[in-house]
C-alpha cells in the first residue's frame, strides 16, 4: 500500500510457477484474474492455484477481495478479465450449480445451510435423491437419514438426532457438516469462506482438523481467512491479498509463520501502529458521564 | 447439544435419544397452536349454541372452512417460501370473471371459458413469480400492486363488457350443468349434506402436504424461505420454486373461481378484496412464521376451520355477526403467541 514496504514484498509474479503456460496437475487455476463493480477495482490481477491434495490459502484484510474470489470461484459472479481454468479448460462459471457440476464445492461462512431445517434435509439441498417414478417421485427420507448420520459420524459428528434443526448445532459442527456434504457429493475442491473466523480456539480445531481431513482425502481446498496462524498451519501455499490485488504468493517452503503474520498484518503499517499505541496516553476515563456507582 | 467424539457411537439406537419424549415431539409440530385453538373454539361454540352439534351444521361448517381452505393451502406453501400474494383474493373473482364472460361473449361452451381463465390465471401468477424474481421488490409491494390492477381491471372490464358491476347470467349455456356438478355440487355422505369444495379442499391439501415434505420441491420450498442465498449456493433453483409458488396460488384461485361461478351463475366484479388476509391469517394461524422457511400446509387447513366454525358459531349463537372479526383478531394473535411460545420451548429443550 505505501511505497516504503513495495521492495520488501516478493513480487508475486516471480513466485508463480505457472504464471506462462497452463499447470495441467492444478484443479483451478486463476491467472491475472480482474472483476470490476462499476467503476469500482474489487479485484486485479491475481493468481492462485489449486492441486489435488493441497491448500491454497487466501489471506487478506477486510476489503481485501477475498469474497469477490470466491465468488468468481464459486460461481456467483463472473469475472471481468484474467484466466480462470478448471482442470486446465478456460472456462467462464455462470452459476453456482455450475460450478458444482464442476466440482467446484464452497462452504460459506454465514449462508452455509438453512437454519430452520432438519440436519438432513439441510445435508442433502440441492442434490435430493429421489425413489418412485412420475407423481409418485418422492425423496427417499430412509437414505437420507442414514447417509447423512454415517457421513457425519465418518467425520467425527456424532448427532443425537438428525431431525434437529440445523441452526440448533454449534457454529464449528455446521460448518463441518456443510464440508461432509461437500466431500459426500464428490467435490474436487472445496472453497471454504472464512470456516473459523466466528469460532472459538478449540471448535476452530475442530473445523481445521477436517479440513486436513478432506486435503488427505484427495481434493483440492482453498481455504479463506484472515487468520495466519490458522494458515500456516493447513495450508501449502498462501496468496496474500491487498485493497483487490495480489500483494504476495508463497509456497510453505519459502515462507515463515512470522514472515506471513507480518506481510498479512501490513508489515511497516503494524510497526507504526504499535509506536501510536505506546505513546498514547491512557485516560483514567475516556469521556461520558460517570458510571452511576462512582458517586460517593 | 450435541457431542463431537473421534470414535463412532455404538450401534443401535443413540441413548441419548430418550430424552426425546412423544410429547415434546408433538409440541415441535408447526400445527399445534392450530389444532389447540380449534378444539377451543370448537367447545366453546358447543357450549354456547345448541345447533352447533347438529350433522346439518357440520356441512355447513365444513364449507365455510373450504372456501378459505382452498386458497389458504397454497398461500401457506408460498408463506413457507418467504413471500406474500396480496392478489390472491381478487385473483379468484377475476379468475370468474373471465371464465364467465369469455364463454358468454364468445357463445362457447362454458368449459372453454373454464379452460381459458385456467390459463388467464396462471398467467397472473407467473406475473407475479416473475416480476418477483426479476425486480427483487418485496413481494408485498409487486403482490400489491397485482391486488389493485386487478381490482380495476375487474371492475372496468365487467362495466365495459356488460354495462353492470355485474356478469351476465351463463345458466342456460352449453356445459354449464357438468361444470357445476365439478365446481359447485353437492355430496351427500352419511346423512350429510357436502359441498364438493370440501373435497378439493381435502384434494389440494393432501397435494400441497405430500410436495411440501415428501418430495424435493418441498425441500427447496423450506430452504427459499429459511435463507434463499444458502439455498442459491448450494444449487437450489429459488426462481423456478417461487415462480411454482405463485402458479399454486393461481391454480388454487382458478378453482376458487369457478366454484364462485358455478354456484349461482353471475359474478360480482368487485368481491374478493380482503379475502387475501383471510387466507394468511389462516395459514399464520396454522403455524406458518410470517418470515418464512417454517409451518405446514395440514395448519393451514386447520386455520381454515377455525375460520369456518367462528364464521357459522357466530350465527348459530344468534349473535351479531359483526363480533366475527374480533374473535379472530383475538384467534390470530393468540394462535401466533401460543406458536411462537412453543417452538421457543421446543428448539431450547432439544
Amino acid at each position: 500500500m505505501t511505497a516504503a514496504q513495495a521492495p520488501r514484498e516478493p513480487d508475486p509474479r516471480n513466485t508463480s510457477s505457472q504464471d506462462a503456460a497452463p499447470d495441467h496437475r492444478a484443479l483451478v487455476e486463476l491467472d491475472r484474474v480482474s472483476k470490476y463493480y462499476g467503476n469500482i477495482k474489487a479485484l486485479q490481477d491475481v493468481s492462485l492455484v489449486v492441486h489435488a491434495g493441497e491448500i491454497s490459502c487466501v489471506l487478506g484484510d477486510n476489503g481485501a477481495g477475498k469474497s469477490t474470489l470466491i465468488k468468481i470461484i464459486s460461481g456467483l459472479h463472473r469475472h471481468d478479465s484474467g484466466t480462470f481454468r478448471v482442470e486446465g479448460e478456460e472456462t467462464v462459471l455462470t452459476n453456482p450449480r455450475d460450478a458444482l457440476d464442476r466440482g467446484i464445492a464452497t462452504v460459506y461462512q454465514d449462508l452455509a445451510v438453512v437454519p430452520l431445517m432438519p440436519v438432513w434435509r439441510n445435508f442433502f439441498l440441492g442434490s435430493e435423491p429421489t425413489k418412485g417414478a412420475g407423481p409418485f417421485k418422492r425423496l427417499d427420507v430412509a437414505l437420507m437419514r442414514e447417509t447423512t448420520r454415517a457421513e457425519l459420524l465418518r467425520m467425527g459428528i456424532d448427532l443425537r438426532d438428525v431431525d434437529q434443526p440445523i441452526g440448533t448445532l454449534s457454529g464449528g459442527e455446521r460448518q463441518c457438516v456443510a464440508i461432509a456434504r461437500a466431500v459426500y457429493f464428490g467435490a474436487k475442491v472445496l472453497v471454504l469462506d472464512e470456516p473459523t473466523a466466528a469460532l472459538g480456539v478449540k471448535q476452530s480445531g475442530v473445523v481445521l482438523k477436517y479440513v486436513a481431513a478432506a486435503r488427505d482425502a484427495g481434493l483440492g481446498v482453498v481455504l479463506i481467512t484472515h487468520n495466519p496462524h490458522h494458515a500456516y498451519l493447513v495450508g501449502d501455499r498462501f496468496v496474500l491479498l491487498k485493497r483487490g490485488a495480489m500483494s504476495g504468493s508463497h509456497t510453505k517452503g519459502d515462507v515463515t509463520l512470522d514472515e506471513l503474520t507480518r506481510q498479512m498484518a501490513g508489515g511497516s503499517e503494524l510497526e507504526e501502529l504499535s509506536h501510536e499505541l505506546e505513546r498514547a496516553p491512557s485516560p483514567d476515563r475516556p469521556g461520558g458521564p460517570p458510571a452511576a456507582g462512582d458517586t460517593p | 447439544m450435541t457431542g463431537t467424539h473421534p470414535a463412532p457411537a455404538p450401534p443401535g439406537a443413540d441413548e441419548r435419544l430418550l430424552r426425546t419424549s412423544p410429547l415434546r415431539k408433538l409440541l415441535g409440530r408447526p400445527e399445534l397452536g392450530s389444532v389447540v385453538g380449534a378444539v377451543a373454539v370448537f367447545v366453546f361454540f358447543a357450549l354456547v349454541a345448541d345447533s352447533f352439534l347438529q350433522t346439518s351444521s357440520i356441512g355447513t361448517v365444513l364449507y365455510a372452512a373450504s372456501t378459505i381452505g382452498i386458497m389458504a393451502a397454497p398461500v401457506a406453501l408460498l408463506m413457507i417460501g418467504g413471500e406474500f400474494d396480496l392478489s390472491a383474493g381478487v385473483m379468484v373473482t377475476s379468475s370468474a370473471l373471465v371464465s364467465s364472460m369469455f364463454s358468454y361473449q364468445m357463445t362457447a361452451n362454458v368449459w372453454v371459458g373454464v379452460f381459458v381463465s385456467l390459463l388467464v390465471t396462471l398467467g397472473f401468477g407467473a406475473f407475479n413469480g416473475f416480476m418477483l424474481t426479476r425486480t427483487r421488490l418485496p413481494s408485498f409491494i409487486i403482490t400489491l400492486g397485482t391486488f389493485l390492477m386487478l381490482t380495476g381491471l375487474n371492475l372496468g372490464f365487467t362495466k365495459l363488457i356488460s354495462g353492470t358491476v355485474s356478469t351476465k347470467g351463463i345458466g342456460d349455456m352449453e356445459g354449464f350443468a357438468s361444470a357445476r356438478k365439478v365446481f359447485a355440487s353437492y355430496l351427500t355422505v352419511g346423512g350429510v349434506e357436502l359441498k364438493v369444495t370440501i373435497l378439493w379442499w381435502a384434494a389440494l391439501v393432501a397435494v400441497a402436504t405430500w410436495i411440501l415434505i415428501r418430495t424435493r420441491f418441498g425441500n427447496w420450498i423450506f430452504a427459499v424461505g429459511g435463507e434463499a442465498d444458502a439455498a442459491r449456493a448450494v444449487g437450489v433453483p429459488v426462481i423456478r420454486t417461487k415462480i411454482g409458488l405463485y402458479l399454486g396460488v393461481a391454480f388454487a384461485a382458478w378453482v376458487s373461481g369457478q366454484h364462485l361461478l358455478f354456484s349461482y351463475d353471475v359474478v360480482q366484479s368487485g368481491e374478493g378484496v380482503g379475502n387475501e388476509l383471510t387466507y394468511i391469517i389462516a395459514a399464520v394461524i396454522g403455524g406458518c412464521l410470517i418470515t418464512g422457511g417454517y409451518g405446514s400446509a395440514i395448519g393451514a387447513a386447520v386455520g381454515a376451520i377455525i375460520f369456518g366454525m367462528t364464521s357459522k358459531g357466530i350465527v348459530y349463537a344468534e349473535w351479531n355477526p359483526d363480533w366475527f372479526k374480533f374473535f379472530l383478531g383475538a384467534m390470530l394473535l393468540l394462535a401466533t403467541l401460543l406458536n411462537a411460545w412453543v417452538r421457543k420451548r421446543a428448539e431450547a429443550t432439544t
